[in-house]
């Protein structure tokens, strides 16, 4: 075949590619790690190994606090805004004309183009003057807003994908309309609602912006915290944190990779040819 | 069947956008026409087309676009090479775990490894190049931008490149068709939804960029981003802030438009 | 569809579990007690251990906010929804909070240890009396730099800024009232200046500045300062003193031109909920103990006088961050010049860092 024609010679190459592209990825993250260790006390002059950083992590209960915080708001708004943006999709994807979709999409993706100081300024004086309390709730309303439209774009390149013809042969085979939905029609677009799903979370993670805004109250997330603690130079128990949040996150990962493996057809094998 | 579940759908989605799409739009385009004394006005309208903000906005569209097209040509092959790999799924959650670290934190990283005294720095001086300044330059912005965007642009063009039936690439070298040409009138047009959809995920972001451009380009860079952080945040002057607000909307409208999606069909052409 | 629906429970039950971890960690920290102080402040700007012990002391439970500049504070306050019990702003926020009525005066019948503080101090132009903000830390804008990385040159004034042996190695923090400032002052204007030629002048004179401009950046100065990334630095002396902490090489000096004189001042918020509490913090954080173990800390100048006389001689004497009298007569407090000519003041920042190309 042809791909494996060329993937004995190329295979050097595209691996050296791949490699690369790590490489890079990562050498900020492995910096970050090996300056966590640094008793220097600095991101320079890595002087001697201690674990002091860590100690000061665990000790710091308004730290630990916040890491929660950033972690329940990022699930929860990440799961709501999938749910909020499949539906979307579908709703985008259902419209007949195209100009009224093309609209939606111009609007969904509004938030998306906005910096992000204008929708956290925006989010502000929306909730003040609906009367939302600066908080945990008006943070989980503004990161589901913010994650949804972003969510829809990962999602409709799929929804459009799919043939139609997959409906029309499911109904003919006298699928209801819920079947239609949960046996046809999300399982193909899986992959996109995962997609979705982690780009929700990693924009939830990240934000500061917006979270700075409307968030009030002593209700505080990660991004905020460190950007606030920037003032007298990172103190490395935030590298610390951070590596320890980097390895949890990378057990996850593989971890709940390779449990779905076993067993299950892998995912990304859809209903082919 | 088509009418009753639209109509569901839309429900929940609907209230969505009314709420936190169409009432901030409303709320900014609002505050855009009063100026720094709350005064009714369209003088931050006149204010936008002066020779500064022109510059601003022609600026942030290059840069923009330098990002934009530099996060494709090293995405679109990884991707590529990613749907070759066993466990791409897992290579793919990877390439997007790092940017779940916190940017701030990559940012300084980036000050660690490009300063003058840095990592790339001291290796550049044992190969003999010797030390070059690599911070506050147009490079290693557009590299740090890059950096964080990548796994943007991947997502969808792998999600393109996975939904590509993988014989018509056999099929057209069978054709005789050289791999580059099977590339450019087979692969390529056949992921161009995912392209775009990358492209627009990294291009319109591009453009207000403003912590970036402090920490990695010592603002040697200014772009929409950094006037409209300095107006909201710094000047108070909401009124000018919302004005560069709403002409990055109409921007991002019109791009919207003009690389809206066509119809869709199986084959290209 | 199974596994979506697995996938969401998951994320639900791990949500609704961390968030159970928070309330547990909450209650442990006391923080759902109802007898609490919130206070607003810079990073990293008080010992914590001077907290633990006002604690000890007050009963109170202490809750700690930071915030990293006076408009992202000014804004949360104003839009309410918030209740910081004490905050401490610069002094023209003070100014600007004062005019949209965010402040309550302060009742100085309740502050014994105020007499601590150095006359010099009180009854400045942004607050005369002293109504609404007690004096917690200043000091000045100037010039740091490593003599070592330019033959031993000592810098003097604001003009040697545009010296030809400065090319690209200067950098300058990122406000525009410090940098079309020094501007200003290096014409021999005062800081304060709103005559559209003087602003002109400074802003074309700034444009000439540029060769030597490697970069403008936030609170990452210090961190590119110390690790010797450029020879000169446009910073607030609090920084200056940190830098120096942290680089021995390195020297400040207040520009001879002038300068100008910052303040930090305590304020309480209109929104506050334990006034009492703010009044006890504040009459605390006056002890010139307290305030003297605060300054060796934070690295910053105390307003206080009996707390410099406590503090070591190294510290108290150094001219650099306590200027005599005759210096600070020169220097300049920043003056509310109203909205819109802050506003041009910010145009013209930018027309400046745009011309760096």
């Amino acid at each position: 075949m042809a791909s494996q024609r060329t993937s004995s010679r190329g295979w050097k190459w595209s691996n050296v590619y791949l490699i690369a592209v790590f490489v890079v990825l990562y050498a900020p993250i492995f910096f970050l790690t090996l300056y966590s260790f640094n008793s220097g006390g600095a991101m320079h002059d890595f002087e001697g190994f201690t674990l002091d950083w860590y100690k000061e992590v665990f000790a710091d209960t308004r730290l630990l606090i916040i890491v929660l915080n950033t972690l329940v708001i990022a699930l929860l708004s990440s799961a709501l805004s999938t749910i909020l943006g499949v539906l979307g999709a579908l709703a985008i994807q259902h419209v007949r004309r195209r100009r009224t979709q093309n609209t939606l999409l111009a609007l969904n993706n509004v938030l998306i183009v906005s910096p992000d100081v204008i929708i956290g300024a925006s989010f502000l004086i929306l909730f003040t003057i609906v009367g939302i309390k600066l908080g945990f709730v008006s943070v989980l309303l503004a990161h589901i807003a913010f994650s949804v439209p972003i969510v829809v774009i990962m999602v409709l390149p799929k929804l459009e994908e799919m043939s139609s013809t997959w409906i029309d042969a499911a109904r003919d085979l006298g699928a209801s309309r819920t079947d239609v939905l949960t046996k046809v029609i999300l399982p193909y677009i899986r992959p996109g609602i995962f997609a979705g799903f982690f780009m929700a979370l990693t924009y939830s993670l990240d934000d500061f912006a917006v979270t700075f805004f409307v968030t009030g109250n002593g209700y505080s997330t990660l991004a905020v915290e460190i950007y606030s603690r920037a003032r007298q130079g990172i103190s490395l128990s935030i590298n610390a944190l951070s590596t320890l949040i980097f390895l949890f996150t990378i057990i996850l990962v593989i971890g709940y990779y390779f449990i779905n493996q076993r067993g299950n057809r892998p995912p990304g094998t859809e209903v082919q040819q | 069947m088509s009418v009753k579940s639209r109509n569901l759908y839309l429900i929940p989605y609907a209230a969505w956008i009314i709420l936190f799409v169409v009432a901030p739009i409303a709320l900014i385009v609002y505050y855009s026409l009063f100026d720094i004394e709350g005064k009714f006005t369209f003088s931050n309208y006149s204010s936008f087309f002066t020779p500064v903000y022109m510059r601003m906005t022609l600026s942030s569209f290059w840069y923009a676009f330098l990002i934009t097209v530099f996060s494709l040509l090293i995405a679109y092959p990884a991707a590529y090479l990613l749907t070759r790999t066993k466990h791409k799924q897992l290579w793919l959650l990877l390439i997007i775990l790092p940017s779940w670290i916190n940017l701030l934190l990559k940012a300084y990283a980036f000050l660690g490894l490009f300063g003058t005294y840095g990592i790339v720095n001291a290796a550049l001086e044992t190969f003999g190049i010797g030390r070059q300044q690599i911070l506050f330059t147009d490079f290693s912005f557009v590299f740090v931008s890059v950096y964080i965007f990548i796994p943007f642009m991947i997502l969808p063009v792998f999600n393109a490149l996975e939904k590509m039936n993988p014989s018509l690439i056999d099929a057209a070298r069978d054709l005789g068709a050289s791999p580059w040409t099977t590339f450019r009138r087979v692969v390529f047009p056949l992921t161009i939804n995912g392209v775009k959809a990358g492209c627009q995920a990294v291009f319109i972001p591009a453009l207000s960029l403003f912590m970036i451009t402090r920490l990695i380009a010592g603002n040697r860079v200014i772009t929409l981003g950094t006037a409209i952080e300095q107006h909201f945040l710094v000047t108070q002057d909401w009124g000018m802030g919302a004005t560069i607000a709403v002409f990055l909307v109409v921007i991002m409208a019109l791009i919207m438009v003009l690389t809206g999606n066509r119809p869709k069909r199986e084959v290209s052409r | 569809m199974k596994q979506l629906v697995r996938m969401f429970i998951v994320v639900f039950v791990a949500a609704f579990a961390l968030m159970y971890g928070v309330h547990l960690l909450n209650s442990s920290e006391g923080y759902a007690g109802s007898n609490t102080l919130t206070i607003y402040n810079w990073g990293d700007y008080i010992d914590p251990d001077l907290i633990a012990e006002f604690e000890e002391e007050s009963g109170l439970k202490v809750i700690y906010q930071t915030f990293d500049s006076n408009e992202a504070m000014m804004t949360k306050i104003e839009q309410g929804g918030t209740t910081f019990d004490v905050s401490v702003p610069s002094e023209y926020a003070i100014s600007k909070m004062k005019e949209e009525n965010l402040l309550l005066p302060i009742d100085h019948s309740k502050l014994p240890n105020l007499s601590h503080i150095d006359e010099r101090f009180l009854n400045l132009s942004f607050d005369p009396n002293n109504e609404y903000s007690i004096p917690y830390f200043w000091g000045t804008v100037g010039i740091v730099y490593n003599p070592g990385m330019i033959d031993g040159w000592q810098i003097k004034s604001w003009n040697d800024l545009w010296d030809e042996r400065l090319r690209n190695q200067i950098l300058l923090v990122d406000g525009a009232r410090e940098v079309i400032g020094f501007g200003l002052n290096s014409l021999y204007y005062s800081l304060n200046d709103t005559e559209e030629a003087h602003l002109q002048e400074a802003k074309n004179k700034l444009a000439s500045l540029t060769p030597n401009v490697k970069a403008i950046v936030g609170d990452e100065i210090k961190m590119l300062l110390a690790n010797e990334e450029a020879a000169v630095g446009v910073v607030w002396s609090g920084d200056a003193s940190e830098i120096m902490g942290e680089n021995e090489n390195l020297d400040y000096v207040v520009p001879e031109e002038g300068s100008n004189l910052w303040f930090d001042n305590m304020v309480i918020p209109k929104t506050a909920r334990n006034i009492e509490g703010a009044y006890q913090f504040m009459n605390f954080m006056l002890d010139p103990e307290h305030a003297a173990r605060n300054a060796e800390y934070v690295g910053y100048s105390t307003p206080n006088k009996d707390a410099l006389a406590l503090l070591p001689e190294d510290i108290s004497g150094d001219e650099r961050f306590y200027p005599a009298p005759e210096m600070t007569e020169k220097l300049e407090v920043y003056r509310n010049l109203g909205k819109r000519m802050l506003a041009h003041y910010n145009e013209l920042f930018l027309e400046f860092k745009m011309h760096r190309k």
